[in-house]
């Protein structure tokens, strides 16, 4: 770890996802790169060495590490997303560690919608399997940007560049129908180390680089989306102070493009129009705002500005629109999706009613297929659907804006979030 | 803050946009917020993530102190400076009066903690304010349990906290919807770890309270933590009272803070001996170590 403040202050921040299945060796992956890069304390350690040996198991169980619930330890299984914290001198890393049966889709999903990078375990001895299709979809439907996918266990397959190279073409034929611009692939054992951190002496015919270089470098300036400028409005700061008196600040989060000083904004719904007289924050005024910068933002007319309205270029509006189409993952297990029902939407800093006019078809997880005949959508399903919402929701594509093509759905009955959506259209 | 690269955020602004995004959400979806605050320099952290968030305005919620009674006297004349200083109305809900009501008991032994008689303390103070949502600084790298916690964090009408049933929280859309009765617990800080703290305290030059920095103390050696002189803890036999340099890596109550070995007197030293640890900075809290999923169960109840 980097202990110089230069070095520290100047680091960037990697947020990656991993999935793969309990016999992946995903939790070695995991422990490996904590414990290569020293992000494993003793007492840590220390606890997890206890618990494995009072359990009975073998070597020590890095499971463990990440498994902290009472019901995980004493099932030994993974029900919910732990959120594991390292870095290295280059890079601060989040690690978003997802169960991976297809039970806990919704958990994957809620890794992965704030994933820079998706990381998918293969077992060399079983190749792509069901669940590695299931896992790279997810990323794909998330509009995960980067794929990299470890054939892991390359020991228990005599280092075989063979075997290697039949996986990588098995999972680049499936990976044709999927919409992740970069893939790439390294054959790995997590539990001896080979090319997590250092450079395997195994596989010298491997000429890539190990994970952690790879996550060390990858780019990843292409996160948020910097030409449509979008500002949903959080707050109203009103000091009421004699010192500011008169100051009115646009409290928010940029969801996309640049704000300076200046610039001529359109605020939806209204369609007041104004021009940015400050950007804010405590240390006095900046010069420009950028996603996913926290701000205020001050203009030169009074106008009638509240939460959930969005300030944008008068140039390049988002669509505003009371119909939308989207994709949705099913977070409930209590209730099923019901055409014709109503939930409340949250999109951005907004909130109105909408009502679920139509599922057009469920997504097979596996094959990427259309079901059409099985109606139900359940825990877990991915459907396409309509809705229509009570107030005009001001959005971009999923694709083309994360931040301002995302929403989810709450029952207004048990206050549950019940569905997350990715808007198409 | 530092010098940016193009349109790229370092990683401690990437933190900071976050949890002011968090804070201002917690103003705009709840009614009576609070500031869970403890003295600790996660708390003092987010007092200034807080001012940052609503600046120039004051902050639209106030400093709520659990006090156990057992505070180290430094802790709370620092609290009242902070509380003063930013203008922040501070209420303070007392553990004594818990127990003097009967609504709590005291625990005996050698070193008697009072860690968990801050439950019923803070639920009441809860139920009495009406406050809805609780704003904490604790951290998912401190311990295992809190690894798995939301953002936004669902409480019952009984303070309680299901890890099983736990609302998705995706992008950052964070649903504070509940019924009447029910509360959240609020967790800025979730993404931060102890060295991202440290840095920033650094870089936006915070002041922390004195035990914080070495100083000379008398203290015990208990079951491998050093715990500081005071009356609320007795010798066991074969202990004796020693002298040294120590400083405290957490804030919490007298009778359950460890304390390290340390000459460490700013926070660069402080930064260095982070770097260097290779212990949690919770491995120095007994009341952690009182079983495998201690923090779980309490915060199950009702805790932090």
């Amino acid at each position: 770890m980097s202990t110089d403040t230069k070095g520290y202050l100047d680091m960037d921040l990697l947020r990656f996802t991993t999935a793969g299945s309990v016999d992946d060796g995903k939790s070695t992956l995991i422990g490996r790169l904590l414990y290569d890069c020293k992000s494993i304390f003793e007492d840590q350690w220390e606890a997890v060495e206890q618990s494995s040996k009072q359990r009975g198991d073998e070597n020590v169980n890095l499971a463990l590490l990440t498994d902290g619930l009472r019901s995980e330890r004493e099932q030994g299984i993974t029900i919910d997303v732990a959120y594991r914290y390292f870095a290295t001198p280059k890079r601060k890393f989040i690690i978003a560690d997802t169960p991976g049966h297809i039970q806990y889709t919704r958990n994957m999903v809620t890794g992965a919608s704030t994933a820079n990078l998706a990381i998918i375990l293969i077992d060399a001895r079983n190749g792509v399997i069901e669940q590695t299709c299931r896992h790279s979809f997810i990323a794909s439907l998330l509009q995960i940007q980067h794929i990299v996918v470890c054939v892991n266990k390359m020991d228990l397959v005599d280092w075989s560049e063979d075997r290697y190279n039949e996986i990588v073409e098995q999972y680049k034929e499936f990976a044709s129908r999927l919409d992740v611009p970069h893939i790439d692939f390294i054959p790995i054992s997590a539990l001896l180390g080979d090319n997590v951190v250092d450079r395997s002496k195994n596989m010298d015919w491997f000429k890539g680089s190990p994970l952690l270089y790879m996550l060390e470098t990858v780019y990843i300036g292409n996160e948020h989306n910097h030409v449509d400028a979008r500002f949903p409005v959080q707050w109203v700061i009103r000091p009421h102070s004699d010192e500011y008196h008169d100051f009115r600040g646009y409290a928010g989060r940029v969801a996309g493009g640049v704000f300076k000083p200046g610039d001529e904004i359109t605020v939806l719904p209204s369609g007041f129009q104004s021009r940015i007289r400050g950007v804010h924050d405590i240390g006095g005024d900046l010069e420009e705002a950028y996603a996913p910068m926290s701000v205020s933002l001050t203009l030169e007319d009074e106008i009638d500005i509240s939460r959930g309205d969005m300030i944008v270029k008068q140039n390049n509006p988002p669509e505003s629109s009371q119909q939308i189409e989207a994709m949705i993952v099913w977070f409930s297990s209590d209730a099923s999706l019901v055409e014709r029902g109503r939930y409340t939407i949250r999109h951005t800093t907004n909130e109105a009613k909408c009502l679920l006019k139509e599922m057009k078809y469920k997504v097979d997880i596996n094959t990427l297929h259309k079901i059409e005949d099985d109606r139900e959508v359940r825990l877990n399903d991915i459907a396409r659907v309509s809705l229509q919402t009570s107030a005009p929701i001001h959005f971009d594509r999923y694709r083309r804006n994360r931040a301002t093509g995302s929403f989810v759905l709450v029952d207004e009955q048990s206050n549950n979030t019940v569905a997350a959506g990715m808007i198409v259209g | 803050m530092s010098e940016q690269k193009g349109y790229q955020l370092t990683h401690l602004q990437q933190l900071e946009a976050e949890s002011i995004f968090i804070m201002r959400e917690v103003a705009a979806q709840f009614g009576k917020p609070a500031l869970l605050f403890s003295g600790g320099k996660d708390s003092i952290v987010m007092v200034r993530l807080a001012q940052k968030a609503f600046w120039p305005a004051k902050l639209p919620f106030p400093l709520v102190h659990v006090d156990t009674g057992h505070n180290f006297d430094e802790t709370i004349q620092f609290r009242d400076d902070l509380a003063n200083d930013v203008g922040a109305e501070l209420v303070v809900a007392s553990v004594q009066e818990e127990i003097d009501a009967g609504r709590a008991k005291e625990e005996t032994g050698p070193n008697p903690s009072r860690n968990r008689l801050q439950i019923p303390a803070l639920l009441n103070a809860i139920e009495k304010n009406q406050y809805d949502a609780c704003l904490g600084g604790a951290r998912r790298d401190e311990e295992k349990a809190r690894a798995k916690e939301r953002f936004f964090s669902h409480r019952n009408s009984f303070g309680e906290w299901d890890p099983k049933n736990q609302r998705p929280e995706l992008w950052n859309l964070f649903n504070g919807k509940m019924d009447f009765g029910e509360h959240f617990r609020i967790f800025p800080l979730s993404n931060w770890t102890e060295m991202d703290v440290w840095q920033y305290i650094k870089l936006e030059n915070i002041p922390l309270p004195s035990i914080y920095f070495s100083h000379e103390r008398e203290f015990v050696r208990r079951s491998g933590v050093l715990l500081g002189k005071c009356e609320h803890i007795t010798l066991l036999e074969g202990e004796a009272w020693e002298s040294g340099n120590v400083r405290c890596r957490t804030v919490g109550d007298m009778t359950c803070t460890g304390m390290v070995e340390s000459v460490a007197n700013n926070v660069d030293d402080i930064i260095e001996e982070v770097a260097a640890a290779r212990q949690t900075e919770r491995g120095g809290r007994v009341d952690d170590k009182r079983s495998e999923t201690a923090m779980e169960d309490r915060k199950k109840e009702g805790y932090f």
